[in-house]
């Protein structure tokens, strides 16, 4: 497998950036998959990043994981603790008071969901962070960029491209 | 002249209405991060003299706490029957404020109101430092503060485990879950401005925002897990939210007090919450206005809205009010009517009245256009209602325990002393203190969703102008 190489170019606008994607996608270049292109941006667009294709997010189902241990293990916990302190007199007491557990539950249902879900995006925010070596301060600001990581061979066309769609700068690392 | 246009043409409206500007869309986003991260760096001189003021009463109140601490509670007059003093008022009074980063931050976000985007972040800051400051006052009430740790709900091998049948220790977790959630919201909702900050920055600031900003780029990857996972925290927020001052007010409801035993009291404190919140907001909203010049993004029609939004929660504050006060009336209980006359007429009624004039009265000057728009009126009603919302929760506290069920406890003649009102001075200055640092350190406006912001408008501006106009109506003949 050859090593990939890395081109970032910086457009004004959504609507050129979001041009030169669709120009990329229908260019056929030979070693240029779309699963390479990212879109970097100072703020969300989906618009614009829905012509990269489908890219599925599954940070839900480690909110739903969360949600569930959490209540599970909470209330099991809860209750083989208050079974244990039986073994000191409390006349009356149920062995497991549901109600107030419930409550004690809830709230952990609630902060392990959190725990999961925000561990989760960092996952994802630490696996995509590997693959882009290009960055450009002015993303930050107020430019759009697109950056692809591909094989050698399809960046002399995709720079003809980013060019044609009047890209601002084009940068490359290899 | 003929009219051109054909009888049968059914008028079109625009799509998108252009309402009256939240914010200029003129505004360019590289000026927006220029204005947020310049006031960053240099705020008006006000902004000190609010720092190294809530500094002297923060140090003034640690003072008092120490002195209590090392000489005993009696110090602060606190013995029965008033054994929570201002401590208990206070700490819910400060659980309350904390509701109102929730109000702005997760339930607007879900009904995108996109107003909120220039103000949330300073909502969400409060409702951290708030939480932070309630957690204070569960330490300062306590006799034996070495042994809080008997309402947090862990395993020990000593098998002292703390009662869970007792609010005490719903209350911990609670608390105790939502700060930790608010502090995650606060900080994950802040990683795309702190990659800006990154930007900037140089030296050691650098790195301090390089770390914090775990490695955002702004690639299409971390948008869509961003949003995604913030309105998942959003989500789990909203009733975390509701369930910390239902529980707080448990604590209340569940006991045996006279006035206390009310069904309502869980609504009851959640409306106040979120009413003293967005009182609390107006207030830091007109400071944050002027001490870090942001004229242009924290500006008056989105004032206005809040004052909407603030006046339409007191109103169901009012409501709720009084449905405590029918129950207890028509109620059969005659402890609990006698408690709710002696407020109305005995010590403590001066307060009692002025709570209902400040928190049920006051707000009507939200529904005036006139003071809306000026910003001294609103600052000093956001103040009187603040204030309103403190009186309420003391009228919960004090006049219950100086008059309850044994007549041989009641006392009529009780009013904290100096150390108490110290301790309550001093946790204001905590607050303004951390809230203060927090705005210099880091951006108490959104950038990335003021860009969002102004960007949608400007498209809804362009859709707008681009449809056609509704028909012309015929020349009258």
């Amino acid at each position: 497998m050859s090593k990939k190489s890395h081109i970032l170019a910086l457009f004004n606008d959504f609507e050129a950036a979001a041009k030169a994607i669709a120009a990329l996608r229908e260019s056929g270049l030979a070693g240029f998959k779309m699963r390479d292109v990212t879109l970097k941006s100072p703020i969300d667009h989906p618009e614009c990043a829905a012509e990269l294709g489908d890219r599925p997010v599954y940070i839900q189902l480690f909110s739903v994981l969360g949600a569930v241990l959490g209540s599970s293990l909470g209330f099991y916990a809860m209750s083989a603790a208050q079974a244990n302190f039986l073994r000191q007199p409390r006349g009356g007491f149920p062995i497991v008071p549901i109600p107030p557990n419930m409550v004690i539950t809830y709230e952990l249902f609630i902060l392990t969901a959190v725990f999961f879900t925000i561990i989760a995006c960092y996952v994802v925010f630490a696996l995509h962070a590997q693959k882009n070596v290009l960055y450009n301060a002015a993303i930050s600001v107020d430019k759009i960029g697109i950056l692809i990581s591909t094989d050698p061979v399809a960046l002399p066309g995709i720079r003809d491209i980013f060019t044609r769609y009047h890209a601002l700068e084009i940068s490359e690392s290899s | 002249m003929t009219p051109t246009h054909d009888e049968h043409e059914v008028a079109s409206e625009p799509r998108f209405v252009i309402k009256p500007k939240d914010i200029n869309d003129e505004i360019t986003w590289a000026q927006i991060n220029e204005d947020v991260l310049s006031s960053m760096e240099r705020p008006r001189a006000l902004y000190w003299v609010i720092f190294f003021g809530s500094l002297g009463l923060f140090g003034w109140g640690a003072y008092c706490e120490v002195y209590q601490y090392e000489t005993g509670l009696g110090v602060a007059a606190l013995e029965n029957p008033q054994v929570w003093g201002l401590y208990i008022a206070t700490f819910i009074f400060w659980i309350g404020m904390s509701h109102s980063g929730t109000l702005l931050s997760a339930i607007l976000l879900l009904m995108h109101a996109d107003w909120r985007k220039p103000i949330y972040r300073f909502a969400e800051a409060m409702t951290t430092f708030s939480l932070m400051t309630a957690g204070l006052f569960v330490l300062v009430h306590l006799g034996r503060v070495w042994q809080f740790y008997y309402v947090v709900a862990y395993p020990s091998e000593r098998w002292t485990w703390p009662n869970f049948s007792s609010p005490l220790v719903w209350d911990a977790t609670a608390i105790g879950t939502y700060l930790t959630t608010s502090v995650i919201f606060l900080y994950f909702g802040m990683i795309p401005d702190l990659a800006i900050c990154r930007d900037k920055a140089t030296g050691f600031r650098r790195t301090f925002y390089r770390v914090m900003s775990v490695g955002w780029k702004g690639t299409d990857w971390q948008w869509s897990n961003f949003r995604v996972t913030y309105l998942t925290l959003a989500c789990l927020l909203i009733p975390l939210a509701v369930s910390v001052h239902s529980i707080v007010a448990t604590d209340f409801a569940v006991s045996q007090q006279p006035g206390w035993h009310t069904t309502s009291f869980p609504p009851y404190f959640v409306a106040g919450a979120l009413y003293s919140g967005c009182a609390a907001i107006i207030t830091l909203f007109i400071i944050l206005r002027y001490t870090f010049r942001f004229e242009q993004y924290m500006t008056i029609p989105i004032l206005e809205k809040l004052c909407k939004l603030t006046f339409a929660i007191s109103m169901v504050w009012t409501y709720l009010n009084f449905i405590e006060y029918a129950s207890v009336w028509y109620g059969t209980d005659p402890y609990a009517k006698q408690a709710l006359i002696y407020r109305a007429t005995g010590t403590y009624a001066g307060w009692w009245w002025s709570m209902n004039i400040l928190g049920s009265i006051v707000p009507f000057a939200l529904t005036f256009k006139v003071l809306r728009m000026s910003v001294p009126t609103m600052m000093v009603v956001s103040l009187l209602l603040n204030l309103g919302m403190w009186i309420e929760r003391f009228m919960i506290v004090t006049p219950t325990f100086a008059h309850g069920y044994y007549p041989w406890t009641w006392v009529d003649t009780w009013w904290p002393n100096w150390v108490q009102v110290g301790i309550i001075l001093g946790s204001f200055g905590w607050f303004t203190m951390l809230f203060m640092l927090f705005c210099k350190i880091f951006p108490s406006v959104s950038m990335y969703e003021v860009k969002e912001m102004v960007f949608h408008r400007k498209q809804a501006r362009n859709v707008a102008v681009s449809k056609p106009a509704p028909a012309a109506q015929p020349a009258q003949s």
